[in-house]
C-alpha cells in the first residue's frame, strides 16, 4: 500500500511519468543501439585500461621495485589507492542498505548505479592489494589453506588477514545484494526482449521471475535482512582497513579514532564519486526526471555531514597529538602540516574540510556545475588524505639519517591509471547492458513522490491510505 | 501453470485498486490463486492469506552456522594444529578473532539466505518463466483465479473481477 507522503516534500520523479514510462525510459538504452557518446566514452576507457594493464603487467613481471618505494617509505601509492577505492565503494552499500533501513525513498533512483560503483571500486582496490604483494600469483597464501609448509596457517590475530576476509566478504555480499536487486528488472527486459540473444541472456539471469505476491513478500524480507547485515558489514570493512594502520605503533597511525574517522571519510568520498557519475549518467541517458535536483541536493547534504565529521577528526587527532605529550606523535603531526609534504596536508584540509562547507548554501548545493566540480574536489582531497596518513607518517621515522622522500615512478602512476580504466570500462558496460535505475523500486514509491499522478489513481490511494 | 483455459485473469492498472480488489473478490467467496505485480505491494500477501515467510529464521540459522564455522576454523588452526605465540598473547586470543568471526557470520547469512530464497520460490538460472501476461513486469497487476478450484461459475468470477475495478478480464 502506498504510504502517505507530505505534500510539501519535493517530488522524486518528475515529468508526470506512468509506470510504463518508467519501464520504457530505463530499458531504452539497454535495448537500443549504443549511442555515439557511449562508444566514444567506452573506447577511451578501453585505451586507458589497456595502457594501465601494460603498466600493471610490467609491475608484476619486474616486481614492485619499479615503484618509487624506498627503505623508509615502504607503503605509498599502492595502499593510498587501495584505501581510496575501498572508501569510494562504501557509498553504494550505504545508499542501498543503510538508507533502506531508514526508509529513504530517494535512494530508489540511485541505488542500482551506486551499488555497481561499489563492486567496481572494490575490484580496483583489490588490484592494488594483489599488486602490492609483489608476487600476486601467491595471493592464495593469504588464505587459510592446507599447505606443504607443515600446515603453517595464516595468523588470525593480524589485521592484514582480517582485511582479506573483510574485503572478500564485502565484495561477494555486495555482488549478491546487487544481483538480487537486478532480478525483477532483468525479468522486465526479458519480457520486452525482441532479439534471440537478449531473450536468452536476460532469461538466463532473471531466474524465471514472475512477480507473484508470495515471491515479492519473501523478496522484501530478503532485501531487508541483506540490508540489515550489509550495514554492520560496510562499517566493519573500513574499520578493519583503518586497523591496518591503527594497530601498528607508527606515530600518526596509532590512533584510536581511526575506525569512525575512516568510515566517515569513506562515505564522504563515496558519495562524491556517486555524485560525479550520476551527474554524467543523468544527462547522457536523459534521466533528469528520475535523478532530480532533489537527489543531488540530498547527496550534497550527506557530503556536508560526513565532510564535517572528517574535519572534526582531523582537528581531534592534531589536538590529541599535542595533548598526549608524546613527542614523536606531536612531531608526526607538525611535520604533516609544516614539513616537506605541507602542500599535501593543506590540499587535504582545503578539499575535505573547507569545500564541503560551501554546500550549506542552498544555491550551491542545487547547482549542477558546482556540485560536479566539488564532487571531484572532494575525491582529490580524499586521495591526499590517505597519502598524507601513509607517506608523511613514514617518511621521517625515529632516525633522521633514514629520513627520505617519496616520488612516484611512471609505474606508480600507470597502476593508478589502470584502476581508472578498469573502473570506467566496467561502469560503461554496466550502463549499456543493465538498467541503471531500479525500475521495480522506483515504481513502488512513485505514488506520492511523483508529479502529476493521474487523478483517478490519486483518488484510489486516498481511499486506501491509512 | 497449464494453459488449459482454466485461469481467469483480472488485470488492474493500479496497486491500491488491486489490493482492494483482493478483499472484495475474496468476500464473494472466490478463491484467488495468486496476484502478480511489477513491484512489491505492502499488505498484499496478508490480504491473500499467505503465511508469513520463515526466511528470517533461516537467515538466523545460517548466521549461527557461519559463526560456528569461523570459530571452528580459527580455533583449530590457532589453538590445536599449530599454536604460536604472537605478541605474547594467549593461543586462545578471542578478541582478535571477532572481526573474522563476524565476517564469516555475514557471509554465511547472505549466501544461505539467498539460496533458501531461490529454492523456496523455485528460481534458478535459465528457468522458463510461466508468464500469464507479458505486462506483469511492466505496469499491470494481474489477479489469477483457477476456475477448477472454485465453486462459482466462470461468469460470476468475471463479473466479480469487473466489479472490483479490473480494466480487463482475460482467460488463459
Amino acid at each position: 500500500m502506498s504510504h502517505v507522503v507530505s505534500p510539501i516534500r519535493e517530488k522524486l520523479v518528475t515529468g508526470g511519468k506512468s509506470y510504463h514510462d518508467v519501464t520504457h525510459d530505463i530499458c531504452k538504452q539497454v535495448e537500443g543501439e549504443p549511442t555515439k557518446e557511449w562508444k566514444w566514452a567506452f573506447g577511451i576507457s578501453c585505451i586507458i585500461f589497456a595502457y594501465g594493464a601494460y603498466c600493471l603487467f610490467y609491475t608484476w613481471w619486474q616486481g614492485i621495485g619499479v615503484w618509487g618505494l624506498n627503505k623508509t617509505v615502504g607503503w605509498a601509492w599502492d595502499i593510498t589507492n587501495f584505501v581510496w577505492w575501498v572508501g569510494i565503494g562504501h557509498a553504494g552499500t550505504l545508499i542501498s542498505a543503510v538508507l533502506l533501513l531508514f526508509r529513504q525513498k530517494w535512494r530508489t533512483s540511485i541505488n542500482r548505479s551506486a551499488e555497481a560503483m561499489t563492486i567496481f571500486a572494490v575490484l580496483c582496490a583489490a588490484s592494488f592489494i594483489l599488486a602490492h604483494m609483489g608476487r600476486p600469483w601467491l595471493a592464495h597464501w593469504a588464505l587459510p589453506l592446507p599447505n606443504t609448509f607443515g600446515s603453517l596457517w595464516v595468523n588470525f590475530n593480524s589485521p592484514l588477514v582480517w582485511d582479506v576476509f573483510a574485503i572478500s566478504t564485502y565484495l561477494s555480499v555486495s555482488l549478491l545484494f546487487w544481483y538480487m536487486g537486478l532480478v525483477p528488472d532483468l525479468a522486465t527486459i526479458r519480457d520486452r526482449a525482441t532479439t534471440k540473444a537478449s531473450k536468452f541472456w536476460y532469461g538466463l539471469f532473471s531466474l524465471g521471475w514472475t512477480g507473484s505476491a508470495k515471491t515479492w513478500a519473501r523478496y522484501e524480507y530478503m532485501s531487508l535482512i541483506l540490508a540489515g547485515i550489509s550495514t554492520p558489514l560496510v562499517l566493519s570493512v573500513h574499520t578493519i582497513v583503518s586497523m591496518d594502520f591503527a594497530t601498528s605503533v607508527i606515530p600518526g597511525w596509532h590512533t584510536t579514532i581511526f575506525p569512525p574517522y575512516f568510515v566517515a571519510g569513506a562515505i564522504f568520498s563515496g558519495f562524491a564519486m556517486v555524485q560525479t557519475l550520476l551527474l554524467i549518467t543523468r544527462v547522457v541517458f536523459k534521466l533528469e526526471d528520475y535523478i532530480t535536483i532533489e537527489h543531488i541536493e540530498m547527496m550534497n547534504i550527506v557530503i556536508t555531514i560526513t565532510g564535517s565529521i572528517v574535519g572534526i577528526a582531523y582537528l581531534t587527532e592534531f589536538f590529541i597529538a599535542w595533548y598526549s605529550g608524546v613527542e614523536y606523535e606531536s612531531y608526526a603531526f607538525i611535520n604533516r602540516a609544516t614539513g616537506p609534504y605541507w602542500w599535501a596536508y593543506w590540499m587535504m584540509m582545503t578539499c575535505n574540510v573547507i569545500s564541503p562547507q560551501l554546500f550549506w548554501a542552498k544555491s550551491i548545493r542545487t547547482n549542477l556545475m558546482v556540485s560536479f566540480f566539488l564532487s571531484i574536489v572532494v575525491n582529490v582531497g580524499m586521495w591526499f588524505e590517505r597519502f598524507v596518513i601513509i607517506v608523511t607518517s613514514l617518511h621521517r621515522d625515529y632516525i633522521p639519517s633514514s629520513w627520505a622522500m617519496f616520488s612516484p615512478t611512471r609505474y606508480d602512476i600507470g597502476d593508478y591509471i589502470f584502476s581508472f580504466g578498469l573502473f570506467f570500462t566496467l561502469f560503461f558496460l554496466f550502463a549499456k547492458f543493465l538498467p541503471v535505475v531500479n525500475m521495480a523500486e522506483v515504481k513502488a514509491v512513485m505514488k506520492g513522490v511523483s508529479t502529476n499522478y493521474p487523478a483517478k489513481k490519486a483518488k484510489a490511494s486516498t481511499k486506501t491510505d491509512e | 501453470m497449464s494453459s488449459t483455459n482454466n485461469y481467469i485473469l483480472g488485470v488492474y492498472d493500479d496497486e491500491d485498486e488491486v489490493l482492494h480488489a483482493v478483499s472484495e473478490v475474496k468476500s464473494k467467496g472466490i478463491k484467488i490463486e495468486e496476484v502478480y505485480t511489477p513491484f512489491p505491494i505492502h499488505g498484499l500477501d496478508t490480504a491473500l492469506g499467505h503465511p508469513r515467510t520463515r526466511l528470517p529464521i533461516a537467515a538466523f540459522m545460517f548466521g549461527c552456522l557461519g559463526l560456528v564455522c569461523a570459530q571452528a576454523l580459527i580455533n583449530y588452526t590457532m589453538v590445536f594444529d599449530w599454536p604460536m605465540i604472537i605478541g605474547g598473547k594467549d593461543f586462545f586470543a578471542l578478541p582478535d578473532w571477532i572481526p573474522i568471526t563476524f565476517e564469516g557470520t555475514v557471509l554465511f547469512t547472505a549466501f544461505g539466505l539467498v539460496t533458501t530464497f531461490c529454492i523456496s520460490n523455485d528460481l534458478y538460472p535459465g528457468k522458463k518463466p510461466e508468464i500469464l501476461d507479458i505486462r506483469i513486469t511492466d505496469d499491470r497487476f494481474v489477479m489469477a483465479i483457477n476456475v477448477d478450484k472454485n465453486k462459482k461459475s466462470a461468469a460470476d468470477i468475471k463479473k466479480a473481477l469487473k466489479d472490483s475495478g479490473a480494466v480487463e478480464v482475460n482467460v488463459k
